[in-house]
């Protein structure tokens, strides 16, 4: 096996993380095994394991591929994404739409996923709490399915039906 | 009970010594993470951003509604209180080292009267919203902070994204905004040296264990605080349930130690709970440290029944009171080390004669 980051070198070095439930490996030579020591895999245990040299660590991958020319910037705070990598800390709510895709492996490394399935506001949610409580009907509904409970799934088909009407 | 009064007591909720678990689990805290949307983010802020999302929040936690639902909460601009004064606040768990430092945009804080809810202004986020607990109730925490979390929705504007959740600062707050710990005493897991082992295994399922008072903090006294690394993907009451099982699961290790201990040496574990107990009820110099380590032989002996006489809030209160802010509080601000050890020993012996 080949090292992953260089595909140079054979890979000697094997990390496995596991978040969320989500199995995460990764194949390294020695060489490139170095350079990626301030990653996640001390990230547990290291009580001086710093967050900025993590996300710079990052920046530098291949697995995060940026190019400083055309880094994006935040129109709203005008941070970019290079210094973003640097500290670790987003400038305001719109830089997360503002560096859109390019964050999507960072989410992946720090939280093992990349959508919320939790709390709604009231305010900002109206038609995403439908959507959510549609989702959660079907699995009901599933369920019914599976267990032959033809009355519960009928019940839970008008109430999907009748979310969906409101969604339109 | 207003700010001002809580500067002056070292006594807060979560110490009460009652509730599931109170033996082990000495508290348990809910942290929401919340901003504004569009507004910089206070690393990011100039003084009068920093002063307008004040003023918003102020606004915000000083609502009918809140003091209906949840009950009247007081604010206050840190930049008002002493260096001093916040540093206490800190040892009292109700805010973060952050929140307190000299350094930074202008923050404040509101508490309800209980000081069960602690609302941070410019901290590291717009707002962090905090809900502590005496024992394991962090469900009742959750609650409650959601709660909290609704009545500010309604008149401030959070940032949420339908993908990423609600949107923080630092990306390892993102989604629910969630931190759910639980702040444990473990003697017996520690002394038997499982606990190391037993929180390697708690990290590889995505919880993190650090001392008492927060990151980078080691583990005096025996204390222990387990929190959830993950914020985004599951939901709050998935993370909340997923902390809570595995508290009960740490609770159900360290009980299992501590039978072990008293089956195989009762006499050893009565000669060291006592000997702390005779030391705490007498000496007149004690560093922090050493008093940290008998309060917890002494906090075992009465979770063991072999100390009948003191009460699991005393021991929490101490915790706090011999903490350097409070001794510097009580006898003055320029105490040196020396005296800060005499004044502590004083502090510890009172507590104890008191009963």
């Amino acid at each position: 096996m080949f090292c992953q980051e260089c595909q140079q070198r054979p890979a000697t070095v094997h990390f496995t993380q596991i978040i969320n439930n989500k199995k995460t490996e990764l194949h390294l030579c020695s060489e490139c095994a170095r350079k990626h020591q301030e990653l996640a895999f001390t990230f547990n245990f290291e009580p001086t394991f710093s967050i900025n040299k993590f996300f710079a660590g990052l920046l530098d991958s291949p697995l995060f591929q940026v190019q400083p020319v055309s880094a994006p910037e935040c129109p709203n705070c005008l941070l970019n994404l290079r210094r973003f990598a640097e500290t670790g800390r987003f400038g305001c709510s719109r830089c997360y739409r503002s560096f859109g895709d390019s964050l999507t492996p960072l989410f992946r490394r720090v939280q093992g996923t990349t959508q919320h399935t939790g709390k709604v506001p009231k305010r900002a949610g109206g038609k995403l709490s439908i959507k959510r409580e549609i989702e959660k009907l079907k699995a009901e509904l599933h369920q019914a399915v599976q267990e032959e409970a033809y009355e519960k799934a009928a019940e839970l088909r008008d109430r999907i039906r009748a979310l969906e009407d409101k969604l339109q | 009970m207003s700010i001002a009064d809580t500067l002056n007591n070292p006594y807060t909720k979560w110490m009460e010594g009652k509730g599931p678990y109170a033996s082990i689990v000495i508290s348990s805290r809910v942290r929401l993470a919340r901003n504004l949307t569009d507004y910089p983010f206070p690393h990011l802020q100039d003084e009068e951003t920093g002063r307008k999302i004040l003023e918003l929040g102020r606004k915000a936690v000083m609502s009918q509604e809140m003091e209906a639902q949840v009950g009247k909460m007081d604010f206050v601009e840190m930049e008002a209180l002493s260096p001093l004064d916040r540093l206490f606040l800190v040892e009292k768990h109700l805010i973060s080292p952050q929140l307190a430092a000299e350094e930074g945009p202008p923050r404040g804080l509101a508490l309800s009267e209980d000081e069960a809810v602690s609302i941070m202004f410019n901290e590291e986020d717009h707002l962090r919203l905090q809900v502590i607990y005496p024992a394991l109730q962090l469900e009742e925490a959750w609650e409650l902070a959601s709660k909290v979390d609704d009545i500010l929705e309604n008149s401030l504007d959070f940032a949420f994204d339908e993908q990423y959740g609600y949107l923080s600062c630092c990306p390892t707050n993102v989604g629910t905004g969630l931190r759910s710990s639980v702040m444990m005493h473990l003697p017996a897991l520690a002394m038997t040296r499982m606990a190391n082992k037993l929180f390697m295994e708690l990290s590889k399922l995505g919880f993190v264990v650090r001392g008492m008072y927060g990151e980078g903090t080691e583990a005096r006294g025996n204390l222990f605080q387990i929190s959830n690394q993950i914020t985004l993907g599951p939901s709050e009451e998935e993370i909340i349930a997923n902390l809570a099982q595995v508290s009960r699961q740490v609770i159900e290790q360290e009980e299992m130690a501590r039978e072990k201990m008293r089956k195989e040496g009762l006499a050893q574990l009565e000669d060291m709970v006592f000997r702390s107990y005779g030391i705490l009820s007498n000496a007149y110099i004690i560093s922090s440290e050493e008093a940290m380590a008998h309060l917890s032989n002494v906090r075992l002996g009465v979770d063991l029944g072999l100390l009948r006489d003191v009460q699991l809030q005393k021991l929490n209160e101490l915790l706090v009171e011999t903490r350097p802010a409070y001794i510097r509080k009580i006898a003055g601000k320029d105490i040196d080390a020396f005296n800060r050890d005499f004044k502590r020993a004083e502090i510890i012996r009172k507590s104890l004669a008191k009963i």
